[in-house]
């Protein structure tokens, strides 16, 4: 029997106004964790993808609309640009790799992008990573009418090897718009978490020559992904592009433009985190008045235990750690909710971009977030701890009748 | 000796504001194992008395003296050391702990003393007849048993002096006869005195030492108010 015992009973004896305060702090801390892990992943995730390319080359525009259309598939394409203009890039001595991809189609609202074999084949998406298909599955022969489907977009949209389609036209999707092409799936991408997963790779003059399409659009590709050979490179040719002519568009470094998108929509986050902060303070009140509220009730509990013996400070911690208890118990409840609030996040955001954020991945705010909580509903224990000290044990022992 | 009170004031403030005396007491003493009744009646200050015994309230003046401790020289924590580990206190109303067992109503008054010993609290609960009661809560026991799970906890920590305020007070006539053997048993086989407080002829009776609170008590005024 000590000090634990005492908090644990009283916990007991006030069930209700416990569970009730707990959850408050459990929507405090699961909001408070998953704004802090959700901004954080996203900010990392939105600012290492790049398909494992330096930069992009695309038709006049801003930075951003071309890194969104081509390295995140989202967004409409800016225009065209001139097969010339693929060849002069990859030409030039600085540049490692340099792949087109045009895009203008989807399958049930799932985009076509047109490409070379080399992006998969020499391209390394993230350090060390390469993509690969299912068993039993290949990439496309340049020629042929066959696609290769990204994971998230297999699994969407039911497909299976050896499937057969026909694309519809533009970027969103109508089914009066079909083309005549049928494409057979030949390989399903195993999950890269990165937009290429939702996405339907077809080779690019498939995507060039498609009925309906002009007759220029087989001259022309939607965009450069482009890898140099130096980072010295970029600005030289960032230089040459962006400044010195006025046709094209050099999008690089790709990660700082993630970032300033980021920065762009980070007054989202603040005002998360401040409605999270608020929530916090409001559900450490809450135990400030529920248990300050059961102070009139448990005055003679309190004068019996001082009658048999107890001290004033015994007294006073056991009302401390009991409100240390209920946040406790409720920071463990706001795991639950924060792990249903970033899977469902996840989920959209994985529909949305293809990147796959880890419910499961460590942050330190799961355990400053915690400690801090827990820190603030002692602080705020410490009101009611105080009516408990000075309890009058004597006039206390008679019940109140 | 065991317990010495001399020159023994207390007085407390009424709602008008006026100072009232309740305790003054020029001389008491109760010897070790002794078992002594004060016949006492409302308003007398006997419960005031006992809180005083027990180190809950602090005497004005005087001095009360327990095992050779004197009351006045101990700060608060020793006090309340003190009644944890020398004083059993059994109440008009038990005053158990309702969220608690009848066993951890009897282990918890433990903890704060000497420490928990878990056989001599089933012994003791056994004593009383509640061997079968041990994991009933006080709302599921009759008022007899309720104050039978009072008398194991003030015997718990095997007490020099058991202070028992109106103990029978609430009690039916056969439930009252029960208690007050087990009471006066419980402090002989312990070997704690007992200082008992009543205004129950039938309950003072039973003593062959009945003190007259209201002699030994100057103050003749009786309060009306309710402390």
């Amino acid at each position: 029997m000590n000090i634990w015992r005492i908090v644990f009973k009283s916990l007991r004896q006030h069930l209700l106004s416990t569970l009730v305060t707990a959850c408050s702090i459990a929507l405090a801390g699961g909001l408070l964790i998953s704004v802090w892990v959700v901004k954080s992943q996203a900010q990392k995730t939105f600012t290492q993808i790049n398909g494992g390319f330096d930069a992009v080359l695309g038709a006049r525009s801003s930075q951003l609309q071309l890194v969104l259309n081509s390295i995140f598939h989202m967004e409409a394409s800016p225009g065209n640009i001139e097969w010339q203009d693929f060849l002069d890039i990859k030409a030039d001595p600085n540049v490692a790799l340099a792949v087109p991809i045009s895009v203008g189609d989807n399958y049930r609202g799932y985009r076509l992008v047109g490409t070379t074999p080399e992006m998969f084949t020499n391209n390394e998406y993230a350090s060390g990573k390469t993509y690969h298909v299912e068993n039993g599955g290949s990439f496309f022969q340049p020629g042929y009418q066959e696609a290769v489907v990204g994971s998230f977009a297999a699994q969407q949209l039911k497909i299976k090897l050896g499937d057969e389609f026909h694309p519809y036209h533009g970027l969103t999707f109508n089914e009066k718009e079909q083309h005549a092409e049928t494409y057979t799936v030949v390989g399903i991408l195993k999950p890269s978490n990165t937009p290429a997963d939702r996405v339907i790779w077809i080779p690019l003059e498939g995507l060039q020559n498609m009925s309906g399409h002009t007759e220029k659009a087989s001259t022309e590709v939607s965009a450069v992904l482009v890898k140099f050979k130096s980072p010295i490179a970029g600005k030289l040719l960032q230089m040459k592009y962006n400044q010195q002519g006025n046709r094209l568009t050099l999008a690089w470094p790709i990660g700082t433009i993630m970032a300033q998108l980021l920065d762009k929509v980070s007054w989202f986050d603040r005002v998360l985190a401040l409605v999270a902060y608020l929530v916090a303070v409001v559900a450490a009140a809450s135990i400030l008045a529920s248990i300050y509220n059961s102070m009139n009730e448990r005055r003679r509990e309190i004068a019996i235990l001082r009658a048999l013996g107890a001290k004033r400070r015994l007294i006073f911690f056991s009302v401390v750690l009991e409100a240390m208890s209920i946040s406790a118990l409720g920071m463990c409840i706001a795991f639950a909710i924060y792990f249903v609030v970033l899977s469902v996040v996840a989920q959209i955001i994985r529909a949305q971009t293809g990147v796959v954020l880890d419910p499961f991945a460590f942050h330190p705010v799961m355990i400053f977030a915690p400690l801090g909580i827990i820190a603030l509903s002692a602080l705020a224990g410490i009101v009611p701890a105080f009516k408990a000290y000075l309890t009058d044990v004597a006039a206390n022992l008679v019940p109140n009748s | 000796m065991l317990l010495e009170i001399s020159e023994l004031k207390k007085t407390f403030r009424a709602p008008d504001g006026s100072i009232h005396t309740v305790i003054d007491v020029p001389k008491f003493s109760l010897e070790e194992k002794a078992q002594v009744a004060l016949r006492g009646e409302s308003g007398s200050g006997k419960t005031t008395l006992l809180n005083l015994i027990a180190g809950i309230l602090k005497p004005d003046s005087g001095e009360i003296s327990i095992s050779g401790h004197k009351i006045s020289t101990l700060n608060e924590p020793q006090r309340d050391r003190l009644r944890a580990e020398s004083i059993g206190y059994i109440f008009q109303t038990f005053n158990l702990l309702q969220g608690y067992t009848a066993l951890e109503n009897v282990l918890l008054g433990m903890s704060f003393g000497p420490g928990v010993d878990h056989e001599f609290a089933l012994a003791l609960l056994k004593r009383v007849g509640l061997s079968e009661k041990l994991k009933h809560y006080p709302r599921q026991l009759s008022t007899g048993q309720q104050q039978r799970v009072a008398v194991a906890r003030a015997l718990a920590n095997r007490p020099k002096l058991v202070l028992a305020d109106e103990p029978t007070g609430n009690l039916d006539y056969q439930n009252s006869r029960e208690s007050l053997k087990l009471i006066r048993e419980g402090c002989r086989e312990n070997g704690a005195a007992l200082l008992l407080v009543s205004h129950d002829r039938e309950v003072l009776a039973e003593f062959e030492t009945v003190f007259d609170l209201e002699k030994l008590n100057r103050v003749a005024e009786k309060l009306e108010f309710k402390l």
